[in-house]
């Protein structure tokens, strides 16, 4: 008893010189951002801001905004990595977008969690904040009928601090290349397929945080070697704090506290869903770039082989694959949960 | 007007407007208390709003904090002001900011009018309540609760032991006895004001200030002393979760509330817009009045408390992920696993497939493939058929198959050639697996197989340490399974009783004599190829007992065969 209080004790110290190295970390790597155009004097303090890194997303960008925005996001805090899509252009028109901009390395800031971790601590700390890539979309429970600031509500009233999802992969039926989408269009219409129970958990010491695998990534490309096959779990929102620090893209974050999204006593509480539309017929063109630029994986040398199948224009869909309809469907099946906010 | 209204408001005082005005518009009096920690300016733009209004009054503002005294003095100031300055009121109606009258307030009034008598105040003794929260129930009126529980959580814990250590206990005034409720009341001039009016005020007052959440005891218990009628149910829906904190109603909530049997409901989200404009801006339409189904939405909050404390069994997911002992079932149905059967009869899975209509999967466990029925590659799920995927995380993959395919009965083969390592304790645990072993049955694959009599029986000792280790988990005291075992000796001498009985475990066929059996494989030999085994100084003894015994008349017996001489 004694020892493991101890031992206890001296992981909760290297953990938290772990997270202050992270963010001294950020603090350095803040000068590699230069401002395209700050808004940040119109956040108020009850603000919902979410924030992300992009690179080349003009496609996605018009939809990510709005189905944000319609869910309740003010402010988009957003670092540009030197796209040359129009992206940058686009992002500065925006009304509630901050924008910031930067040619660095993505994998050196850790896939940008440098950067927004310092813009984090600037204009987001006190508020609910969502961390999200600009494939993502955040569902989750009731969100036709109650936005952000009524799940914001609800997780404060209920002591919570963090609120998790699970990544959804989306694919459509056929060659992905194949698949039309115009930017603007609501990307499930063509990705509206998802593989519905093909989920593995464990769990994970130092940060207590669930490493989910599985989905369509998992079966299609990482059937012989599924240890590399991509986490699925993710905190997308978070009550910031500047102390808090993500650590490994937005999958668990220090204080390890804040990893705790799942019951052990048996029951179920709240969470949502990350549709991912990375499947779009961009992904090819996309992959191709990544496998060049090798920017997206610590070790990239060993998914040649996961690039070099998106490059093949893969069909993903299976006879079993899940047509989405709605949330309560993902609700109902077990990928996230109401628990008991009815 | 006979009905006033009192509402404690401390926030979102747009809405309070809104609600205020739609009493007021039904000719109701209209008494607020606003919170003394809302900042001056935002009281007093309310006052000012308010302005118009000419039956309304605010009372000296008190600091409410959860579950501490001011809540009672904002009452009791309140009710006073109500009585004095509106002498036709007759019931006192306690609301809050952001409570909504869910039904047409003439139904309300008419409803009063009918029951002058009547006090609506939810109130029971300690004893028989449900939802004490904190494990403090009938201590809340016997300790002293000076520190607040939600800013001094440390202080109100320790001073809570230091008073049970002691063996403190306050007595209780004039031995009244306490009684707890819903502070959303209706009560009527005449008890409120005896409850006001009382000599012994100071008294009550005193000790129900250091009584922990008074609102909810405070009116409950002195309304027993005076009532010439109680009706111990309140007429606000009011909905608490496992934590004793108050749901919130949501837009989507609008049908449920219209199957409400009160007459209004608490706490509604400010921003419920599509709540506030059915129930308050169009008295006639909006109101459609749907047959009060109260039971329906005790149920619906029942279930949520059911999934936030116990979960669905069997699903594992980002936000449930139980500790071991703690799943509430391992799997989320009950699937059957057969070891041996498919190796000693040849059409075991179409037969099974066939009597029991349940989906009868292969070796699921396979070394190099997962062998879902039919042949398929992918399962419900998209569950793969990858064996490194299934390997990889077996209980999750275990756990996974039943999951996606509930309503449908799983049964699979298993047996010692397979990857059973990881899994096997996981099966032997789990209430919902039935386990159908027949021993010793791996070796006919051997026996038939073509292959070098040393390598056989290596393999042999190998399948049958296995089996074995296999066996004791089965059989220890934690197995929970339900699991029977024969040797392959036993089970061949009368195959059909087993097999019924399974069968019948299995209920889909209920108490149908079995039609048809499996086909058997032809084991003439086996007992000379079991010997063999020992001859070669290995001990197969999985299979019970199978004498070479030339003259018993069984199938073992070899019949003449034609053959050629050259």
């Amino acid at each position: 008893m004694a020892s493991s209080t101890l031992s206890t004790a001296w992981l909760r110290y290297r953990l938290r010189w772990k997270r202050r190295r992270l963010l001294y970390r950020a603090l350095r790597k803040r000068r590699q951002l230069s401002v395209v155009s700050d808004k940040t004097r119109l956040i108020q303090k009850e603000h919902i801001i979410a924030a992300s890194t992009v690179r080349n997303e003009m496609v996605r960008l018009p939809y990510f905004l709005e189905h944000h925005r319609n869910l309740g996001v003010h402010h988009f805090l957003i670092v540009d990595n030197a796209s040359e899509d129009g992206t940058s252009e686009y992002l500065a028109e925006q009304p509630d977008v901050s924008l910031w901009t930067t040619a660095h390395s993505y994998r050196l800031s850790r896939f940008g969690l440098d950067w927004l971790t310092w813009l984090q601590g600037q204009h987001a700390s006190g508020h609910w904040c969502l961390t999200l890539d600009a494939d993502e979309l955040l569902i989750y429970p009731h969100y036709e009928t109650r936005p952000l600031p009524a799940l914001i509500e609800w997780l404060d009233r209920t002591g919570r601090q963090s609120f998790g999802a699970l990544m959804l992969d989306m694919y459509p039926k056929g060659p992905v290349l194949d698949q039309p989408y115009a930017p603007g269009d609501d990307p499930t219409q063509t990705l509206s397929w998802f593989d519905g129970g093909n989920y593995m958990i464990q769990k994970q010491a130092p940060n207590q945080n669930l490493w989910i695998q599985g989905g369509v990534r998992a079966r299609a490309f990482f059937s012989e070697d599924p240890r590399r096959a991509p986490t699925m779990g993710k905190v997308p929102l978070v009550k910031w704090h500047w102390r808090y620090v993500y650590v490994n893209s937005s999958h668990a974050l220090l204080p390890r506290e804040l990893n705790h999204l799942y019951d052990e006593m048996g029951g179920e509480k709240t969470s949502g869903i990350l549709l991912h539309t990375k499947f779009l017929n961009t992904v090819v063109e996309k992959s191709a770039e990544e496998k060049e630029r090798q920017q997206h994986f610590q070790n990239s040398a060993l998914y040649e082989d996961y690039y070099d199948a998106l490059l093949n224009n893969p069909d993903l869909w299976c006879e079993h694959s899940t047509r989405i309809t709605g949330w309560r469907q993902l609700e109902a099946m077990g990928l996230m949960s109401r628990g008991n906010w009815i | 007007m006979s009905v006033g209204i009192i509402m404690l408001v401390h926030t979102a005082f747009d809405r309070a407007e809104e609600v205020a005005r739609h009493w007021a518009a039904a000719g109701c009096p209209v008494v607020f208390h606003v919170d003394k920690n809302v900042k001056d300016d935002a009281y007093y733009g309310f006052v000012k709003s308010m302005s118009d209004l000419p039956d309304t009054r605010f009372v000296k503002r008190h600091r409410c904090e959860w579950g501490t005294w001011g809540l009672v003095a904002a009452t009791q100031a309140a009710a006073q002001t109500l009585l004095d300055d509106f002498p036709d009121v007759r019931h006192v109606y306690l609301t809050s900011g952001a409570c909504l009258p869910l039904r047409p307030l003439q139904e309300l009034f008419d409803y009063l009018d009918e029951r002058p008598q009547t006090d609506f105040i939810e109130s029971a003794t300690t004893a028989d309540v449900p939802w004490t929260i904190g494990g403090l129930d009938r201590e809340r009126f016997l300790l002293r609760f000076p520190f607040s529980w939600r800013r001094q959580r440390m202080l109100f814990d320790i001073y809570v032991r230091f008073q049970r250590a002691v063996g403190y206990k306050r007595t209780i005034p004039n031995g009244v006895v306490p009684h707890m409720g819903s502070q959303w009341w209706c009560l009527t001039r005449q008890t409120l004001s005896a409850i006001l009016e009382d000599p012994e005020r100071k008294t009550y007052d005193r000790f129900f200030r250091k009584v922990w959440i008074p609102d909810e005891s405070y009116f409950q218990t002195l309304s027993r002393l005076y009532s010439r009628q109680i009706e111990s149910r309140s007429l606000t829906l009011s909905k608490f979760d496992y934590q004793g904190k108050p749901h919130m109603f949501y837009d989507d909530h609008l049908q449920l509330l219209r199957r409400s049997d009160c007459f209004v409901a608490r706490k509604i989200w400010p921003f419920a817009n599509r709540l506030y404009e059915a129930f308050l801006t169009d008295p006639d339409g909006a109101m459609k009045r749907t047959e009060p189904n109260p039971g329906k939405i005790d149920r619906i909050f029942a279930k949520a408390v059911d999934r936030r404390t116990r979960g669905r069994p069997g699903l594992y997911m980002q936000s449930r992920y139980p500790a071991e002992g703690r799943e509430n079932g391992v799997t989320c149905a009950q699937y059957s696993i057969f070891e041996g059967f498919s190796d000693l009869f040849e059409n075991f899975e179409p037969w099974l497939a066939k009597t029991t209509g349940a989906r009868v999967h292969g070796h699921l466990f396979a070394p190099d493939r997962v062998e879902y029925s039919d042949g398929q590659t992918v399962m419900n799920g998209a569950l793969s058929d990858s064996a490194k995927l299934r390997d990889y995380n077996k209980r999750a993959f275990l756990t996974s198959l039943i999951w996606n395919t509930r309503g449908e009965r799983q049964c699979f083969q298993l047996g010692p050639m397979d990857e059973i390592e990881d899994i096997e304790w996981d099966i032997a645990k789990d209430p919902n697996a039935q386990i159908s072993v027949i021993t010793g049955a791996w070796a006919i694959g051997l026996f038939k197989s073509n292959r070098n009599f040393a390598d056989i029986r290596k393999e042999a000792a190998r399948l049958q340490q296995i089996e074995s280790t296999h066996l004791n988990a089965l059989r220890s005291e934690w197995a929970k399974a339900r699991i029977r075992i024969w040797t392959m000796a036993e089970f061949i001498e009368a195959p059909m009783e087993p097999l019924q009985t399974i069968i019948d475990e299995i209920g889909r066929t209920r108490r149908k004599t079995l039609a048809e059996a499996p086909k058997m494989t032809d084991l003439k030999g086996f007992p000379q190829f079991l010997q063999s085994l020992k001859n070669q100084g290995m001990h197969p003894y999985l299979m019970g007992d199978f004498p070479i015994d030339p003259g018993k008349p069984d199938t073992q017996e070899p019949k003449p065969k034609p053959y050629l001489i050259k």
